[in-house]
C-alpha cells in the first residue's frame, strides 16, 4: 500500500510540474501579445504587429504543448486518484467541468482565429481574437485555482454517512477566502514568466547584433512588465497568501518557514538554514531577530506558533523540501525585484541596451521564473500533505483501490520517456523560431 | 435530474465522436491513400484549426462525468486504467506528429510524423470502438473470484487481455474478439466519416479516389454492422427489450440505418458535404442506439453478486447537479456560438483558404 501510493504521487508531481510549465508561459504571454497587437491598432507601426505575431508563433507551440500535457491531468484524478475522485467529484468535479466548459472551447477556437485569421479577419477583430484567448486562459487559470483552493481550505459542503463530499453552497466556492489571493498571485508569477522570458529573448537579440531593433523593444517590454509584477507578486498578494496559511494551516507556516519552537516575545526570519528533522532544529542558521512577527501580524513581538506545538502525525510529510520550496520561491522572487529595479533605472536613464552585465544577467534569468513557479507550486502542496483535502481526507485514503504499483510505476516511465522526448522538440523548435527572428513582411 | 445529466453527456460524447471522428479519420486517410505531398498537405489543413476544438468535446465529457457521475468516473477510469493512459499517449503523439510536422523541411522528419498521425490516428479509432465494446459488454464489477468480491462492489480493474479472448469468460480482458470486433466497424466507420470530410473540405486530387473507396467502404460497413446486430445476441440474450418498452428509442436504429443506406449515394451527390452528414448521422445513430440498448445501466456488472452501475447509483448529489444546469446552458450557448464563428471564418475549401502559411 505505501508504495503504492508511492508512484501515483511520483506520477502526478511529474506530470503536473511538466504540465505547468506550460500554462505559466500561456497566460502571461497572452497578456503581452494582447498589449503589442494593442499597441499596434493605436500607432499603426507595423513592429508592434510583427512583435505580436513573433510571440504568437511561441505561444502557439507553447499553447499546443500545454493542450498535451493537460489532457493527462484530468485523467489521472480517475485513473490513480479514484477514491478522491469519488468522494469529492460533486464538488471538485463542478469547478472542473467549468473549466472545460467555459475555458478551454473559449481559448481553443479562438487560438485556432488568431493564429490563422488575421487576413480573413483583420486587424481590429484580430485583436478582439486575441482578446478572447487571453481571457480563456485567465478563466483556465481561475477555474484551476479555484478547484485547488478548495482542496486547501474546503467551503460550502457537506458528508454523507457514507463519507461523501456534496456541495451545499456554490457561490461559496468562488468566496473562498483562499481562492483571491492565490489567483492573483499565480496570475502575476505567470507574467513573472513571459516579462522574463521575453526580455531574456530580447537581451539575446541585442547581445547578439541581431534583430536589434526589436531587442530593444522586448527588453523594455519586458522590463516594465516584469517589474510590476514582480514587486506585485511580493506585495501585496505573496503577504496575502502567507498569511491565509498562518491563519488556516499553520502547522503548513511553522514548517515552511523552519520554525521549530515557538518563540516568546517574537519570532525571527530565517535566511539561511537546513532543517534537521532528526533532532528537531535549523543547522548553520543565520536569522533576523523578530521580522517574522512583524511581517505575518504586524506586531514585533506577535507569537508564531512552531512544530512542537504540533502532533507529529499532522506535520507535513516532507519538511525540508517544504522548508526550501517556500525559502527558493522568496529568495528568487527578492532577486526578481531587484534585478528589474535596475534595469529599470538604466532604462530611464537610456543606457539600459548598453550595459552589457544587466543584459547578460537577463538572459541568464529565464529558467529562474520557472523555478520559482515551482518551487511555489510545491510549497502549496507539500504544505498540503498529508492531506488531500485539507484537515478532512488523508492522500493515503484518496489512491484508486484496484490499480498496482506496477502498472503506476509503468505509466510513470512511459510519461518520463514521452515528456523527454516532447521537451526536446520542444526546445529544438523554439530555438528554430528564437534564431529566425521576427521579421517585417513587406507587401 | 440524473436523466438530464446522462442525456448531456452521451451527447457530448456523440458530438466529440462525429468531430473528433472526422480527424481520426483524415488520419487514417492521410496513412493510406496519400501519396502526394499536395494531397498530405490539404488533409492536415482541411483539420488543422479544428482538431483541438475538437478534443475539448472530449475533455469537456470527462468534466462532466466526473462532476455528474463521480462513482462512474472513478470507477471506470481506476478499472480501464492501462489504455486510457495509452489512449493518451496516442493522443498526445497524433498531436504532435499534426503539428509538428510543418515546423522542419525534411523528408525524414515529415515521414516519422506522418506516420505518427496517421498510425496514432488508426489505433485511436480502433481503441474508442473497442471501449465501447466494454461498456456494452460489462465488467467484472468488484473484482468477483470464486463467488466473493475481493473489491469494494463498484471497483474492479482489468487486463488488456486475457489468455481466452472471450467475452464470457469470468476473467475478462480489454480486448477480446467482441471488443476487438466493435474496434473495427469503428475504424471502418471512421475511415468514411474522415474520408467524407476530406472531400467536403478540399480540392485534393484524391477526392475521386476517395469517393469510389467510400462507397465500397461502405459495403463492408453494412456488413459488418448485421454481423454485430447477430454478435450482440450472444453476449445480451434480450437486446431489443429496451426498444420494445421504450419505442421512441427506434428513432436511434432508423437515423442509423438512413446515415448507412445515405452514404450508397456518395458518388452523385451534388451538393458539398452530403456525404459528411449521412456518415456523421451513422455514427450519432450508432452510438446513441448501443447506449440505449443498455440503458439504464451506464456499466453492466458481469457477475451476479455485484449490482451494475446504473444512473442512479452512480450520481452526485441534487443540489450539485441542480446548480450545474444553470452555468451549463449559459456555457453551452457560448459554446455553439464560438462553433459557428469559427466555422464560419473558415467556411469552404480549406486549401482554397491557404491555411497553414504563416
Ligand atoms: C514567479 C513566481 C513566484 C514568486 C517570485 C513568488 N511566488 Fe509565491 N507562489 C507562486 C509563485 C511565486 C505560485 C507558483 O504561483 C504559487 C503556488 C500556488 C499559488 O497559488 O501560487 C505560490 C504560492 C505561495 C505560497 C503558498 C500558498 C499555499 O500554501 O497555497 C506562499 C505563502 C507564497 N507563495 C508567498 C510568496 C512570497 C511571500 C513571495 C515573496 C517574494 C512569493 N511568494 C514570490
Ligand atoms: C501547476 C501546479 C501544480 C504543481 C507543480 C503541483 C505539484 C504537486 C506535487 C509535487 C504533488 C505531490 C505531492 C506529494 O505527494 O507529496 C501534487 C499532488 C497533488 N496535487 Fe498538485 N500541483 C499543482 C497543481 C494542482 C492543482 C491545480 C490541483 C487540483 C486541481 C492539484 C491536485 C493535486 C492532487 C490531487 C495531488 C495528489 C495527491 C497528493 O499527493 O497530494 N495540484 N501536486
Ligand atoms: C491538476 C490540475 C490540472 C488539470 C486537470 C489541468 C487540465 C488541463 C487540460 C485538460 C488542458 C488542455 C485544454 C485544452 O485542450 O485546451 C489544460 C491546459 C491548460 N491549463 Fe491545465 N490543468 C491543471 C493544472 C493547471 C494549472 C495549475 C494551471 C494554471 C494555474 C493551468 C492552466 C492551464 C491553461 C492556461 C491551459 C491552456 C493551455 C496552455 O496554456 O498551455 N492548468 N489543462
Amino acid at each position: 500500500m505505501e508504495d503504492m501510493l508511492f508512484y501515483d504521487r511520483m506520477q502526478f508531481a511529474f506530470t503536473i510540474t511538466f504540465h505547468y510549465l506550460f500554462p505559466q508561459l500561456t497566460m502571461g504571454l497572452s497578456l503581452m501579445i494582447v498589449y503589442f497587437k494593442w499597441k499596434f491598432l493605436r500607432s499603426k507601426l507595423e513592429k508592434y504587429n510583427e512583435a505580436a505575431k513573433f510571440w504568437m508563433r511561441i505561444f502557439a507551440l507553447n499553447f499546443a504543448m500545454g493542450v498535451v500535457t493537460g489532457i493527462p491531468m484530468e485523467f489521472q484524478f480517475g485513473t490513480n486518484w479514484a477514491k478522491f475522485s469519488e468522494l469529492t467529484g460533486g464538488i471538485i468535479g463542478q469547478t472542473l467541468a467549468m473549466e472545460g466548459m467555459f475555458s478551454f472551447f473559449l481559448e481553443s477556437s479562438f487560438l485556432g482565429l488568431f493564429l490563422f485569421g488575421e487576413k480573413l479577419l483583420g486587424h481590429k477583430l484580430h485583436f478582439v481574437t486575441g482578446l478572447m484567448v487571453f481571457l480563456g486562459s485567465w478563466a483556465s487559470g481561475f477555474l484551476i485555482i479555484a478547484t485547488h483552493s478548495w482542496m486547501q481550505f474546503p467551503v460550502g459542503y457537506e458528508i454523507l454517512e457514507n463519507g461523501k463530499f456534496v456541495l451545499n453552497n456554490f457561490s461559496a466556492l468562488f468566496s473562498n477566502p483562499w481562492l483571491w489571493p492565490s489567483y492573483l498571485h499565480n496570475q502575476l508569477a505567470s507574467v513573472i514568466t513571459s516579462s522574463f522570458v521575453v526580455a531574456a529573448i530580447g537581451a539575446f537579440y541585442i547581445l547578439n547584433n541581431k534583430h536589434s531593433e526589436f531587442g530593444k523593444l522586448f527588453v523594455k517590454t519586458g522590463v516594465v512588465f516584469g517589474l510590476i509584477s514582480s514587486i506585485l507578486v511580493a506585495f501585496p498578494t505573496g503577504d496575502m497568501v502567507a498569511k491565509n496559511v498562518v491563519k488556516y494551516q499553520p502547522v503548513t507556516f511553522a514548517a515552511m518557514e523552519g520554525i521549530f519552537e515557538t518563540e516568546q516575545g517574537g519570532s525571527e526570519i530565517v535566511l539561511i538554514g537546513q532543517p534537521n528533522m532528526l533532532e528537531k532544529k535549523l543547522d548553520n542558521k543565520i536569522a533576523v531577530p523578530n521580522i517574522l512577527s512583524f511581517l505575518t501580524y504586524q506586531d514585533w513581538n506577535a507569537e508564531i506558533k512552531g512544530l512542537n506545538e504540533f502532533d507529529a502525525k499532522d506535520y507535513p510529510t516532507n519538511v525540508p523540501g517544504l522548508y526550501y520550496s517556500y525559502h527558493i520561491m522568496v529568495g528568487l522572487g527578492t532577486i526578481f525585484i531587484a534585478l528589474m529595479l535596475v534595469a529599470t533605472v538604466q532604462l530611464f536613464r537610456k543606457k539600459l541596451y548598453k550595459t552589457k552585465w544587466i543584459l547578460w544577467s537577463l538572459l541568464f534569468m529565464l529558467p529562474f521564473p520557472y523555478i520559482a513557479n515551482t518551487t511555489g507550486w510545491y510549497t502549496s502542496e507539500l504544505g498540503r500533505q498529508p492531506w488531500l483535502v485539507y484537515n478532512l481526507l488523508r492522500t493515503s485514503e484518496g489512491a484508486s483501490p484496484t490499480v498496482s504499483s506496477g502498472n503506476t510505476l509503468f505509466t510513470l516511465l512511459g510519461f518520463i520517456g514521452l515528456y523527454l522526448l516532447l521537451g526536446l522538440l520542444f526546445l529544438m523548435l523554439v530555438g528554430k523560431i528564437i534564431n529566425k527572428g521576427p521579421h517585417i513582411i513587406k507587401h | 435530474m440524473e436523466l438530464f445529466w446522462y442525456i448531456v453527456l452521451v451527447t457530448m460524447l456523440a458530438i466529440y465522436v462525429v468531430l473528433d471522428g472526422y480527424d481520426f479519420g483524415a488520419g487514417i486517410v492521410h496513412l493510406f491513400f496519400a501519396k502526394k505531398e499536395k494531397d498530405k498537405k490539404a488533409i492536415t489543413s482541411a483539420i488543422g484549426p479544428f482538431w483541438d476544438a475538437n478534443e475539448v468535446w472530449l475533455i469537456a465529457a470527462g468534466g462532466v462525468l466526473f462532476f455528474a457521475f463521480p462513482t462512474l468516473y472513478a470507477s471506470s477510469f481506476s478499472g480501464f486504467y492501462l489504455p486510457l493512459i495509452m489512449i493518451l499517449w496516442l493522443l498526445i503523439f497524433r498531436a504532435i506528429g499534426l503539428e509538428l510536422r510543418g515546423q522542419v523541411h525534411n523528408s525524414l522528419w515529415e515521414l516519422i510524423w506522418d506516420k505518427a498521425f496517421g498510425i496514432a490516428s488508426l489505433l485511436l479509432a480502433l481503441f474508442f470502438g473497442v471501449a465501447l465494446g466494454n461498456v456494452v459488454r460489462g465488467v467484472n464489477l468488484g473484482m468477483v473470484e470464486n463467488g466473493v468480491s475481493t473489491q469494494e462492489a463498484h471497483y474492479f480493474f482489468l487486463p488488456l487481455w486475457n489468455a481466452s479472448f472471450s467475452p464470457q469468460a469470468e476473467q475478462l480482458g480489454i480486448i477480446d474478439w467482441f471488443t476487438l470486433f466493435l474496434g473495427v466497424v469503428s475504424v471502418v466507420a471512421l475511415t468514411i466519416h474522415g474520408a467524407n470530410w476530406i472531400i467536403f473540405k478540399t480540392n485534393s486530387s484524391i477526392n475521386e479516389k476517395l469517393k469510389k473507396t467510400v462507397f465500397i467502404l461502405n459495403f463492408v460497413l453494412l456488413a459488418l454492422v448485421v454481423v454485430s446486430l447477430l454478435v450482440w445476441h450472444i453476449i445480451e440474450p434480450d437486446p431489443f427489450h429496451n426498444f420494445i418498452k421504450y419505442p421512441l428509442m427506434w428513432i436511434f436504429p432508423i437515423i442509423t440505418f438512413v446515415g448507412l443506406f445515405g452514404l450508397f449515394k456518395v458518388r452523385t451527390f451534388k451538393k458539398h458535404g452530403m456525404g459528411f452528414l449521412f456518415s456523421s448521422l451513422f455514427l450519432l445513430g450508432g452510438l446513441s442506439s448501443t447506449v440505449a440498448s443498455i440503458f439504464p445501466k451506464l456499466l453492466p456488472s458481469t457477475n451476479d453478486l455485484n449490482p451494475s452501475l446504473t444512473l442512479n447509483n452512480v450520481a452526485a448529489h441534487d443540489y450539485g447537479l441542480s446548480v450545474g444546469m444553470n452555468w451549463f446552458f449559459i456555457a453551452l450557448v457560448l459554446v455553439i456560438f464560438y462553433m459557428v464563428i469559427q466555422y464560419r471564418v473558415f467556411k469552404g475549401k480549406m486549401d482554397d483558404v491557404g491555411y497553414g502559411e504563416h
